[in-house]
């Protein structure tokens, strides 16, 4: 076991490592350092003037060196400007050249600075990372639960009505996108055509104060989409347990429905969606983003889009080491837990 | 002018069944849910006597029937609804269905030729046996032939980026201001903050996805079949590389992935069009191998099936990669091929742990060790043995895939892209209604329908395959 994690976490960190990699070199290519050169400075700088900028802060070296010093493992930058100023990587405001550390990279725990926020890049991820930690949570309380008890109702009796049509709304939910039922949902609970009102269609007031009104379609519209794939994966876990020889022999024992469900089939009927759910993480990702988006609310997703719009190198990457690690740690999670929920399973 | 109704003539009559059989229905499924869990089935006492009816029987009835006169009263708007006098009283729907009328014919001569040769069709004549896999065909084949006729002109009342003046915002069913003889009187779903007519873009959007979405996952498909098979057979370090370079991809978000590949800046360096190089090689490679494999043995038809491959290919893939069509046939413009290069290497590594994990199963068959014994090369093993027995699962999964494609497309369009910020698709559509949710709908509403209906159809054609492959 102790191996197989090790191991795993070595794959991890290569797979980190390329990723980050591919990232910084994708916002470091030259029409996006001259984007960044021009929203920075002015719009309408010349081609030798985005070059001197871009020299000046030492964007045009070499891109291994380049991400070496983001990642620690060389030393920062100094580049003395025509003018006299010394800028340097590691050289803070109100800071001396001679102060400055030499390495300050994610090893030193320095994530670099945002250029579209102008602040720490860092403190920003981790900021809204915490608001969107909220809004995580309430959507696995509202998405694990629902989806696990349509799946288990609907997989108990195959084929009855009641599986069909909690089948039908499984499939209706999970052809329907965030973006398709975010806008449904806000029209119809939250627009003056139509005059219900129960809800706001934004969030933004949701990030000081969680209220009710303000946060139940996020959450409900990013918790539709995966509830479906998960209550179809119950359900066929769970109607594949209602054939198996133990629930045959229990019946004829004379044994409740209801306890049988209970009792015999729903732990065994549990662990395939385990696997499901945790997988289902990276999609949640994908799901925030465009939610945050669409309501308003100013966390981890919304970050994500304003960095990648603007080429906030730094911010980029450290959102995407955060995503990233979100990604890989449940993939091990799940196939850690995986092991433990299912005895037949032995990892050598 | 009057604004149009909804329904026309048919309305007064027909309006307040529908409610009714909508009310009845909507209770009558709550009731029967909540009897199904709390009362228990009865029981036939005796052989010969039926079981006594209870009231779970009498609210199954209610479903059907109010069911029933829902869908009844729905075909009657769509079918009676056109054959109203004027447009008045055809209202809305009427008129849309008249404009969709070429859509209605076709559809009716594709399940009624369907139908009638079902036995000898394979897998598509079984898939008219599921209701389930049927309504999803049907949903499907809409929008592909309202793609198609809306492409030729035939439904459209509009231009999509025509504006006119007044229109703005306005509701469904407002007549234009100052029509010329000629020229469609109504902006049938209103207008949009453009003052274009919503109706014309939504029906140009399905061509949008019609013409990205199936093809860019054929490509991810042959991507992935042509990397998933190998990795299987041949296992060890190839395996492992590969394997580790799709779940790189997979570990991305898909979003970072669209905003990192999908902008002007990253057109302007020319990484997509490399990347469309490499991955439009892949079909190539794939057809070639594919017939050499088989005919190595006579020269003659090797020669004819791989020497077109290569020329048909070749002149594709010069033309859609490099945009060098040698004739000056084929054009592929630059911010399309971002976005179809973008999702088909989203999808493809999704394909090859699907192809791979089936091959892994399949490779340990009895009839793959037969073809080893006679001395078959591995790729006719991989190519004419393991692959057309995956093919069930794999034709399951396109059909999930186009939809899954079809929700990426919108996804771009809602982020505002790839495509450019007048084109009709859904997602542009949506993103640009989005921000007058809260006063206007219905700019927004039509397109994040029809997404949503036809990913829907594309779900229930899946299933319906699933369920018609599984039973023989």
């Amino acid at each position: 076991m102790g191996l197989f994690i090790l191991r795993r976490v070595v794959v991890m960190l290569l797979t980190a490592l390329c990723l980050t990699f591919i990232v910084f070199f994708l916002t470091n290519l030259y029409p996006n350092l001259e984007k960044l050169a021009k929203t920075q400075g002015n719009m309408r700088m010349t081609d030798e003037q985005v070059a001197t900028w871009l020299g000046e802060r030492g964007y045009d070296r070499n891109l291994f060196v380049k991400y070496g010093e983001w990642l620690g493992v060389l030393p920062g930058y100094v580049v003395e400007a025509e003018d006299g100023t010394v800028r340097g990587r590691c050289i803070d405001a109100g800071m001396t050249p001679e102060e400055a550390p030499r390495f300050c990279g994610v090893l030193q725990g320095d994530w670099g600075y945002s250029t579209v926020f102008r602040e720490p890049a860092g403190e920003i991820v981790f900021k809204r990372l915490g608001l969107t930690g909220w809004l995580m949570l309430a959507v696995m309380c509202v998405m694990v639960p629902g989806a696990l008890i349509i799946g288990v109702l609907a997989g108990m009796r195959e084929g009855s009505k009641l599986d069909r049509s909690l089948s039908t709304a499984s499939i209706m939910t999970t052809a329907t996108p965030e973006y398709v039922s975010g806008v449904i949902f806000i029209a119809v609970f939250a627009s003056s055509a139509v005059g219900l009102k129960w809800f706001k269609g934004t969030a933004t007031s949701a990030m000081d104060n969680i209220t009710w009104e303000n946060f139940t379609l996020p959450v409900l519209t990013i918790a539709l989409y995966g509830m479906g794939y998960i209550a179809r994966m119950t359900r066929a876990s769970m109607a594949e347990v209602m054939t198996a020889q133990y629930i045959r022999t229990a019946r004829l024992k004379g044994v409740k429905f209801r306890t049988i469900v209970l009792k015999h089939a729903l732990r065994n009927a549990l662990i395939a969606p385990f696997t499901v759910i945790m997988l289902q993480f990276p999609w949640l990702l994908n799901g925030v983003v465009i939610v945050e988006t669409l309501f308003n609310y100013k966390g981890f997703g919304w970050t994500l889009v304003e960095a990648a719009g603007n080429n906030d190198i730094e911010l980029l990457l450290g959102v995407s080491v955060v995503s990233v690690f979100v990604v890989l740690v449940t993939q091990l999670i799940s196939d850690i837990g995986y092991v433990y929920l299912n005895p037949r399973i032995r990892v050598t | 002018m009057e604004p149009l109704s909804w329904t026309g003539t048919l309305g007064p009559v027909l309006n307040p069944l529908l409610l009714a059989a909508a009310v009845v229905f909507a209770v009558s499924v709550i009731v029967q849910i909540v009897l199904s869990v709390f009362v228990p089935r009865p029981v036939a006492e005796g052989p010969t006597v039926a079981a006594p009816r209870t009231v779970v029987d009498y609210v199954g009835w209610a479903v059907m029937g109010s069911f029933g006169v829902i869908v009844a009263v729905c075909l009657a708007y769509l079918a009676i609804g056109p054959m109203m006098p004027g447009y008045q009283g055809k209202g809305i729907v009427g008129a849309v269905s008249l404009q969709l009328m070429p859509v209605w014919i076709a559809l009716i001569v594709t399940f009624a030729l369907s139908m009638t040769f079902k036995r000898r069709l394979g897998l598509y004549g079984k898939l008219f046996d599921s209701t389930i896999g049927m309504i999803g065909f049907a949903l499907v084949m809409f929008w592909v032939f309202a793609g198609v006729f809306g492409a030729m002109d035939l439904i459209v009342t509009h231009g999509a980026l025509e504006q006119a003046s007044g229109m703005k915002n306005k509701p469904p069913g407002t007549p234009l201001r100052g029509a010329e003889a000629g020229e469609y009187p109504y902006y049938l779903l209103g207008g949009d903050n453009l003052a274009r007519d919503v109706f014309s873009r939504m029906i140009k959007g399905a061509w949008e996805v019609i013409r990205i979405a199936p093809f860019a996952t054929l490509f991810a498909f042959m991507v992935g079949i042509t990397l998933g098979l190998p990795a299987a057979y041949y296992g060890g370090r190839l395996d492992t590389f590969l394997s580790f370079l799709a779940n790189l991809i997979l570990a991305f978000p898909v979003i970072l992935l669209f905003y990192l590949l999908v902008t002007p800046e990253i057109v302007a360096t020319g990484i997509p069009v490399y990347m469309a190089a490499v991955l439009f090689l892949f079909p190539i490679i794939f057809f070639s191998v594919l017939f050499n494999s088989r005919f190595h043995t006579q020269t003659t038809k090797r020669a004819i099936y791989i020497g077109s491959t290569l020329v048909v290919g070749l002149w594709l893939y010069s033309g859609i990669a490099w945009n060098a069509d040698p004739l000056g046939l084929i054009e592929f413009p630059p911010n399309l091929l971002v976005v179809f290069v973008a999702v088909v290497f989203v999808n493809s590594p999704t394909v090859f742990r699907i192809v791979r994990g089936l091959a892994l199963d399949i490779k340990t068959r009895d009839y793959v060790a037969a073809a080893q014994t006679r001395g078959e090369g591995p790729w006719y093993i991989m190519l004419w043995e393991i692959l057309p027995n995956a093919r069930g699962p794999l034709i399951v999964d396109f059909c999930l895939r186009i939809g899954y494609t079809t929700i990426l497309l919108g996804t771009l369009g809602f982020f505002g892209l790839g495509l450019s910020p007048e084109s009709p698709d859904w997602g542009s559509t949506i993103n640009e209604g989005r921000k007058l949710l809260t006063i206007y709908l219905h700019p927004a509403l039509p397109p994040a329908l029809a997404l949503l209906s036809l990913v829907l159809g594309l779900n229930l054609l899946a299933d319906g395959l699933r369920e018609e492959s599984l039973r023989d």
